[in-house]
């Protein structure tokens, strides 16, 4: 591997006294920071009143969090994912084993059981999963990367992904199942499946929509929780039925349009400050956002997103293989589709589904899973610079 | 490390990149959607959502519990609920910034038709550190922060529509102010018993750490003063919650998650309305009679009881107010009204805590002392002079008449004073040996005197009984009073303090003397007694000698009419009176006989009631005499004892007397006919 010392003494040789080049990302680096330092600012004007005599509870331990999310994003950067390649079948079943776990064991929370209490936090295997399943899917698809034309191919790596995501669903996580079917259409697009595969899979998915919100229930099965269906059809119309389902995207829509262009402050937020605004420290960080910091705030944040989102295209090409690059195109995937689909819906054009807002939204789990892609991120850009250098070095040594 | 076959292909191969540009592409044209969307919600749309957000106003709302109903014996309704309109401040939501917040506060002051004058701000207890000037308002709320922080603050309990409009649409103009709708009592009767009812407010932090709130959570009504403290834990009822959400007229658009508030249970009181409101007409009827003879009177009290059981049927003090009145008044007008002595205090309830000499009343306590002592018995003679002395000290008849020889029986029939001086002196006992009295004060004590009498009303007046040890004790507190007075007339700040406040004895340091126990005789000297207690004593002569525990509680019943708790009444001893058909005898014959101190005053009363009664005139120093009247009729259905006393009101005979006669025709349905009395005796 290129890691090694002598690669190393060659590239010195080589250049001579060289300007020591930064291995990892810089930007990713500025904008995960940049993001933390924002969900703890907004954090501290939601949460203020929320725990008796210590206003800064939740900052404390957001930034807590993610110290340790980037602790754990250093170390992954110094090793070499391409290693993981050999786990594949491994971490498949921990992705799997976990999620049965919960299902056995998990805590109830807000009617659904997605945690396992730990001694000192409790493991959200569908957010863990998340990166797994972009590891495993990469890894598989790389294995049968001669094969990609072949519809086998697509419908396995679908299968895959679905079975995890059924698991998820049934905990019920609707939303971060919906993520791991968006890992598993990325991880095939950016590996060059044929646009009529993919094509039919949206296809499919179509169906299938129509199936579980129309079809079924005219028929008397109800696949999905009343609440469920509630939410996925209530932003069609919100201000249908204030106090029910689209309450919700109706406070959230009033908090984001009042923030105006510059906001109203911590003080006067009242939709933040009344608790007006459901669950503001997770999954509506953003309308918090938007209400207290407005336009300008909302910006900086999707700014900062956007700087992310970036950079992680940047990495996919950056990649010096394709499971990097495979790697990359599901965390790209995964932080987009999550980005949107929580903007989404806090300003109503989403239905609501229990996505956090990566490294905004108050939480262990989500906070250490971003961290935890970021990490494979920098060991991508990491392993890809170094791959560069000695690249460069053998052609000028040919 | 073998090459897998990835490692040999190139990094970026053409349609990577392609590849790489559409995700990107999707990426760019996702942020768009997001940006276009933002732009549209904040910029485009902000202030339509901005006045959706400040009408959209949810918060846990406390919905207040009616507090219970009060209902008289018959259970005609005595105090009820109206709804109102509270105005009401958030401190914590006022500007933060001072002159702004004032300027905002005097502005709502106008509004509400408080005093925008600044002036001294002082919290009672403890002065607010800042004592700049500041609005009544202002005041207020400094006081209620500092008291109990975050609760709310009340602006103005009952305001009109008017105010309620204007408030209502300009709520972007007053920060931190809302528009509660609150309970309210209501007295349908105006100025009828209103001292017993008693009064409703805020829990204080202070009432927060008592007992008799346990369980009240901060920002509550509760009782406190009166029935409504007595038992305010069975009208209070339990506080709902709900969240709701307001729009900006103050009308709520929606509610989620309401918790149901509990009305308070009701009380049944043993009060008759009827004869309460005869009770205080007759208090007036008095009070003109005693106007009429020249005498200054403008204050009594009345008690009527049931002697058998202590309910009470009536009990008023005059003057009165009407507690409907109350919410409407300002902080300065409701001081000028009920806390200055010129308003006449008329929120002190006369019945239960008005202390005052009693003069021939208290007769019928020294003949069953004396009697029990073994000093007289019903049949001893006595010749009256018209005077009778004592050393150097030489004390009169009233109007300087002589009975001659007399037995009991005439000497409560003509109220003989020299009778009871000598049975005062003959029951007064060594002060060294008997530092608590003799027999005199035994009985007194007996009867209830001295000691708060186990009422349903949050009164702790207990009156006096003049004793040996009393006196060494009042002498004592002078002298220290004196000494400090001294002391701080080296202390410009503590002369004024304490000026005028050295009124414990009269300074002379006399020990007790026989003089004592023969004013206690007549119920004049250092003695106090309430009306209450008085016919809680007459109630022991009528009953046989059960000394009744008084109460206007009867039952407390609920929502559905079950009876929650009854009242008992019961007693608090009995007494074993010797020879007590002689006192009940001396009694009837004063109220019947010819010549008898208040016989006049029953003439024409039907027969079938017999009224046993005691005319009484007390003297106080520097004022008018005040006129007292204790009676009862032992009537086998409905037996009543009536007390009735007049402020400054002359003689017994000729002011409350008369008022107790309108009481009793009130009671037995017979034609109310004012008859005063022209015996001129103490």
């Amino acid at each position: 591997m290129s890691t090694t010392p002598i690669q190393r003494s060659v590239d010195e040789a080589t250049r001579g006294p060289v300007r020591p080049r930064l291995l990892f990302d810089p930007w990713l680096l500025l904008a995960a920071i940049g993001l933390v330092a924002c969900s703890a600012i907004t954090l501290k004007g939601a949460t203020r009143t929320l725990v008796p005599n210590s206003p800064y509870y939740f900052v404390e331990r957001q930034i807590g969090f993610a110290v340790v999310g980037l602790v754990l994003m250093f170390l992954i950067a110094r090793f070499d994912y391409s290693r993981l390649r050999e786990f594949k079948y491994g971490l498949y079943g921990l992705l799997i084993g976990l999620n049965v776990l919960v299902l056995g064991f998990g805590s109830v929370s807000h009617g659904s059981k997605r945690w396992i209490p730990l001694p000192f936090f409790n493991l959200q295997p569908s957010e863990f999963g998340k990166v797994l399943l972009v590891l495993v899917l990469a890894a598989f698809v790389v294995d049968r990367s001669r094969y990609l034309g072949n519809r086998d191919t697509t419908a396995r790596v679908m299968l895959l992904a679905l079975a995890a995501a059924a698991l998820v669903i049934i905990q019920p996580d609707l939303g971060t199942g919906l993520v791991y079917v968006a890992v598993a259409m990325a991880v095939l697009f950016v590996a060059g499946a044929p646009g009529r595969h993919l094509g039919g899979l949206i296809g499919l998915f179509a169906v299938a929509i129509v199936l579980v919100l129309v079809a079924a229930p005219a028929v008397g099965i109800h696949p999905l929780h009343q609440y469920q269906v509630d939410r996925l059809t209530g932003f069609i119309n919100p201000s249908h039925d204030p106090s029910q389902s689209s309450y919700h995207v109706n406070q959230s829509l009033i908090a984001i349009g009042s923030g105006q262009k510059t906001g109203r402050g911590v003080q006067h937020a009242t939709q933040t400050g009344l608790r007006f605004l459901p669950e503001q420290r997770t999954d509506f960080i953003f309308a918090a956002v938007g209400e207290t910091y407005g336009f300008a705030g909302a910006a900086v944040v999707l700014s900062l997103y956007a700087l992310l989102i970036w950079r992680t295209l940047r990495i996919i090409t950056l990649a010096k293989n394709l499971f990097g690059a495979l790697i990359a195109g599901g965390i790209l995937a995964m932080l987009l589709w999550q980005v949107f689909v929580n903007v989404g819906m806090t300003i109503g054009i989403m239905p609501i589904t229990g996505v956090p807002l990566p490294l905004m939204s108050y939480g262990g789990a989500s906070v250490f899973t971003t961290f935890l892609a970021l990490g494979l991120l920098q060991s991508i850009h990491v392993q890809g610079r170094i791959a560069q250098g000695s690249k460069g070095r053998s052609l000028v040594l040919s | 490390m073998i090459p897998s076959n990835d490692d040999r292909r190139t990094p970026i191969t053409p349609q990577m990149a392609m590849r790489v540009a559409i995700l990107g592409g999707v990426a760019f044209a996702l942020f768009g959607i997001v940006f276009f969307r933002l732009w549209f919600l904040q910029v485009l749309s902000g202030d339509q959502y901005l006045a959706q957000a400040s009408s959209n106003r949810t918060r846990s709302v406390v919905i207040q519990a009616p507090r219970g109903q009060v209902s008289d014996r018959n259970g005609r309704p005595l105090v009820e609920n109206r709804r109102a309109v509270a105005v009401m401040v958030t401190p914590s939501r006022l500007p933060k910034d001072k002159a702004k917040r004032h300027a905002d506060l005097v502005r709502l002051s106008a509004v509400l038709g408080l005093s925008t004058k600044p002036a001294r701000c002082t919290s009672g207890a403890r002065d607010l550190r800042d004592t700049t000037p500041r609005i009544d308002l202002e005041c207020r709320i400094d006081i209620a922060v500092y008291q109990l922080p975050y609760a709310d603050v009340t602006a103005k309990g009952d305001v009109s529509r008017a105010v309620y409009g204007y408030l209502a649409e300009r709520q972007q103009q007053f920060p931190g102010v809302s528009i509660q709708d609150v309970f309210l009592r209501s007295y349908p009767y105006g100025s009828i018993g209103a001292q017993l009812f008693g009064t409703v407010g805020q829990v204080s932090a202070a009432d927060l750490r008592s007992p008799h709130y346990r369980g009240v959570k901060g920002g509550s009504v509760v009782g406190k003063t009166g029935l409504e403290y007595s038992y305010d834990q069975y009208l209070r009822g339990v506080n709902g919650a709900q969240r709701i959400q307001v729009n900006a007229n103050g009308r709520a658009t929606g509610a989620q998650q309401t918790v149901a508030p509990k009305a308070g249970n009701d009380l049944r009181l043993s009060i008759d309305l009827g004869l309460q409101k005869a009770g205080q007409q007759a208090l007036a009827t008095g009070i003109q009679l005693a106007n009429g003879n020249g005498n200054p009177a403008d204050a009594g009290a009345f008690v009527a009881l049931d002697p058998r059981n202590g309910q009470v049927l009536g009990m008023g003090s005059a003057p009165s107010f009407d507690p409907n009145t109350i919410p409407k008044l300002t902080r300065a007008q409701y001081a000028a009204k009920f806390q200055s002595k010129a308003g006449g205090s008329p929120q002190v309830d006369r019945a239960t805590d008005g202390l005052y000499p009693v003069g021939s009343t208290f007769k019928v306590v020294t003949a069953a002392a004396a009697m029990a002592a073994g000093k007289i018995s019903p049949g001893t003679p006595y010749n009256d002079s018209g005077s009778f002395r004592l050393g150097a000290q030489v004390r009169h008849n009233s109007g300087n008449a002589s009975y001659g020889t007399v037995t009991m029986h005439d000497a409560f029939r003509f109220s003989v004073d020299t009778y009871f001086y000598a049975l005062g002196a003959n029951l007064n006992v060594d002060p060294m040996r008997n530092p608590n009295g003799g027999a005199l004060q035994l009985w007194a004590r007996q009867f209830g005197f001295g000691k708060t009498p186990a009422v349903d009303l949050p009164t702790s007046t207990s009156g006096t009984v003049p004793s040996p040890r009393w006196r060494n004790d009042r002498n004592r507190l002078q002298a220290e009073c004196v000494a400090d007075l001294h002391k701080s007339q080296r202390d410009r700040k503590y002369r004024r303090r304490f000026k005028g406040l050295c009124a414990y004895a009269d300074g002379s340091n006399r020990m007790w003397s026989a003089g004592d126990n023969v004013s206690l005789a007549v119920g004049q000297g250092d003695f106090l007694a309430t009306p209450l207690q008085m016919a809680v004593a007459y109630a022991a002569i009528e009953n046989g000698g059960r000394v009744v525990k008084p109460h206007i509680g009867m039952r407390v019943t609920d929502a559905r009419g079950g009876i929650v708790t009854s009242v008992a009444g019961g007693s608090v001893r009995t007494l074993s009176i010797p020879n007590l058909p002689a006192i009940q005898d001396g009694l009837h014959a004063a109220a019947s006989e010819q010549g008898g101190t208040s016989s006049d005053v029953w003439q024409g009363f039907p027969s079938q009631y017999q009224v046993y009664g005691k005319t009484g005139t007390a003297q106080h120093t520097n004022q008018p005499d005040q006129s007292w009247y204790v009676c009862y009729i032992p009537d086998p259905v409905r037996p009543i004892v009536i007390a009735v006393t007049i402020e400054r009101g002359g003689f017994g005979a000729q002011a409350a007397a008369p008022a107790a006669r309108l009481i009793a025709s009130q009671w037995f349905g017979v034609k109310k006919v004012v008859k005063a009395g022209t015996s001129h005796t103490l």
